[in-house]
């Protein structure tokens, strides 16, 4: 599979990580060897692999179904760099 | 009736949809994914409390705000919560079940992802089975589900008046969902909102949401398209989403349809979209287009190890798991011999039959009589006062104390009604739940009221006699119309000595009297 100069800009605003031409360059080619690198891999039969979703091969704990959290908004807000009427301010975003 | 009998005649169409003007029939498709808000006490990844209407950011911790460093850890509770949802459609539940991030930029979320499921939800696949009127039938269809999975919520987002910005209260952010998503198995909304209520009755039946849509425990979103009667192929569909009423969501669907069915007629092509419902203007309208999968770029999070499900684990939630609607509803008809009407109602969610269940366990040789009066006064009581069965001041107890005398022929049926009423303005003095209170401790209401202002019915012959006497001495036209052969003047004549008995007369015993002292 071969990437376009197009594919990374657009994975880019998706993540929305500022690209500019030089590095988009860059990356492009970055990218490119580890899609080799893939492709490399996907040659290897793994079929009779099952596969894994984490690295590490154990399984999560859980947490009892209990609050345990105190109301510390003010604590928290007080690094925020917008706050009113306990809601915090961010720019406008309406699609 | 076996599944999907008057279904598979591929005649099921709304009248909408048999417009004159149209060539075609049309058929409409619809698949809805259900958010069920779960009734956890603590969020899904954090210790946080989920408690409805705290001030804004009061339920907002570390997790719940992305601060750097902190690492999510999943609720039990949550969990245990999707595989009764499981069992109780009968799905697999898998294990190991992954979580992961789903990527969107939108300040409700501030991790810049949502953690939710892509591949091995907990849920997968499972039915429901529905009953919704057909062309004036009731019929029964098995809607199949493809997966229920859970997912974080996130925060609400404020764009009124904060000089050009938005608020965000992450309160919510972190709430947790089972989103419930349904295979395209529905033809029309009346079988959506079949399904959406029959969910939403099971969630709250097996304890996993209060179905408080209202306040958004319980929101909708539909899946539409539309295509040729008898095609196999699935039209291009459109999304609407947040449908938080059954009213809106059949409005949305018949408009939706109404509205791919006139582009397609005039030979235009539907865009996949996402749209919203406007209830005032009752239509729906764009509001993004639908973003393939990939842009989401789900990964397994990184931050959660995969969820292991022992069979245990599975064995002891379906060992609490009570009694399913759909199988009390069989039973009901089986065993109480109640018609297919009446079990529904009885089943159509737990308060009720739990209720209902109380007084037919105290009456077992009228079970019909217990569910008239169950369906009957005291639902129409309740919904007066705005309140649920769970809540109602009269216990199972006094209500069979009152049937007992109408069995036993101390009251009549119509005087029933009365001492009802007074029972319900007793109880309503001091109003405690049924389950709350020692019903054994519960004095005797419809005695006392009986006894108190003498409605007992008058079965004493010598003292019908009496009256009866009177009532023939004092209308002698009417004996004489009726000896000429016009029944109706008997009839005028019984309904004089009830009149004089107050109501509290026999009727039957009246009758005979009656025709027994003018044959004389």
């Amino acid at each position: 599979m071969s990437l376009s100069l197009d594919d990374v800009k657009r994975i880019a605003n998706l993540a929305r990580i500022e690209v500019g031409e030089h590095e988009a360059h860059t990356a492009l080619t970055q990218l490119t060897g580890i899609f080799s690198l893939i492709q490399q891999m996907q040659a290897v039969d793994t079929s009779p692999i099952t596969p894994m979703s984490h690295a590490q091969n154990v399984m999560q704990r859980l947490r009892p179904d209990v609050v345990t959290e105190t109301d510390q908004r003010e604590l928290f807000q007080s690094v925020a760099p917008q706050v009113e009427a306990g809601l915090y301010l961010v720019p406008k975003v309406i699609e | 009736m076996g599944s999907e009998d008057c279904f598979s005649l591929g005649t099921v169409r709304s009248n909408l949809y048999h417009r004159k003007d149209f060539a075609m029939q049309w058929e409409i498709v619809i698949g809805l994914e259900v958010h069920a808000q779960l009734s956890t006490q603590s969020k899904i990844f954090s210790g946080a409390s989920t408690a409805f209407g705290a001030a804004p950011n009061a339920e907002a911790c570390p997790v719940d705000l992305a601060l750097p460093g902190v690492l999510p850890v999943l609720n039990r509770g949550a969990v245990e919560r999707a595989i009764k949802l499981g069992l109780a459609v009968g799905a697999k539940i898998n294990s190991p079940s992954v979580f992961a991030r789903k990527n969107y930029f939108y300040p409700d979320l501030p991790k810049g992802y949502q953690i939710s499921q892509y591949e091995l939800p907990v849920v997968e696949g499972g039915v429901v089975r529905i009953r919704s009127a057909q062309d004036g039938k009731e019929c029964e269809k098995t809607i199949r589900l493809t997966r229920a999975h859970l997912e974080e919520d996130a925060g609400k987002s404020l764009h009124e008046d904060f000089h050009g910005m938005t608020g965000i209260d992450l309160n919510r952010a972190g709430t947790p969902l089972l989103e419930i998503v349904s295979e395209p198995d529905m033809r029309s909304s009346a079988e959506a909102v079949a399904y959406a209520k029959t969910l939403h009755s099971l969630v709250r039946w097996i304890g996993i949401c209060d179905g408080n849509m209202q306040e958004g425990s319980f929101r909708c979103d539909a899946n539409v398209s539309v295509r040729h009667q008898g095609s196999d192929r699935l039209g291009t569909r459109c999304e609407i989403k947040n449908l938080n009423s059954f009213r809106f969501l059949e409005k949305a669907i018949e408009y939706e349809a109404r509205r791919q069915i006139e582009i397609l007629e005039d030979g235009g092509t539907i865009q996949q979209q996402t749209r919203l419902y406007d209830p005032e203007k009752g239509e729906t309208r764009a509001m993004r287009s639908k973003e393939d999968a990939q842009d989401y770029r789900y990964f397994p999070d990184p931050d959660l190890l995969p969820l292991e499900i022992s069979e245990d684990w599975i064995a002891e939630v379906r060992s609490r798991l009570p009694e399913l609607p759909e199988e009390m509803r069989i039973r009901f008809e089986r065993d109480h011999e109640l018609s297919a009407y009446d079990a529904s109602a009885l089943t159509a969610d737990r308060d009720i039959a739990e209720y209902y269940e109380a007084v037919a366990g105290k009456l077992p040789f009228d079970h019909k009589l217990c569910a008239n009066w169950v369906m009957g006064d005291i639902s129409a009581y309740l919904n007066d006062e705005d309140t649920s069965f769970d809540n109602c001041p009269l216990s199972p107890a006094q209500l069979v104390q009152l049937l007992v005398r109408i069995k036993d022929g101390t009251i009549s049926g119509k005087i029933a009604k009365e001492v009802f009423r007074q029972m319900w303005i007793k109880v309503r003095e001091q109003p405690v739940a049924w389950k709350d209170r020692d019903s054994k401790r519960d004095e005797n209401l419809a005695d006392q009221i009986i006894e108190s202002q003498g409605l007992k019915q008058i079965s004493d012959s010598g003292e019908l006699e009496k009256l009866v006497n009177e009532v023939i001495a004092a209308n002698s036209r009417s004996v004489e119309e009726f000896r000429s052969g016009k029944e109706k003047a008997f009839n005028a004549l019984v309904g004089q000595v009830m009149k004089a008995a107050r109501g509290k007369a026999n009727p039957s015993q009246v009758n005979e009297i009656m025709r027994k002292k003018i044959a004389e």
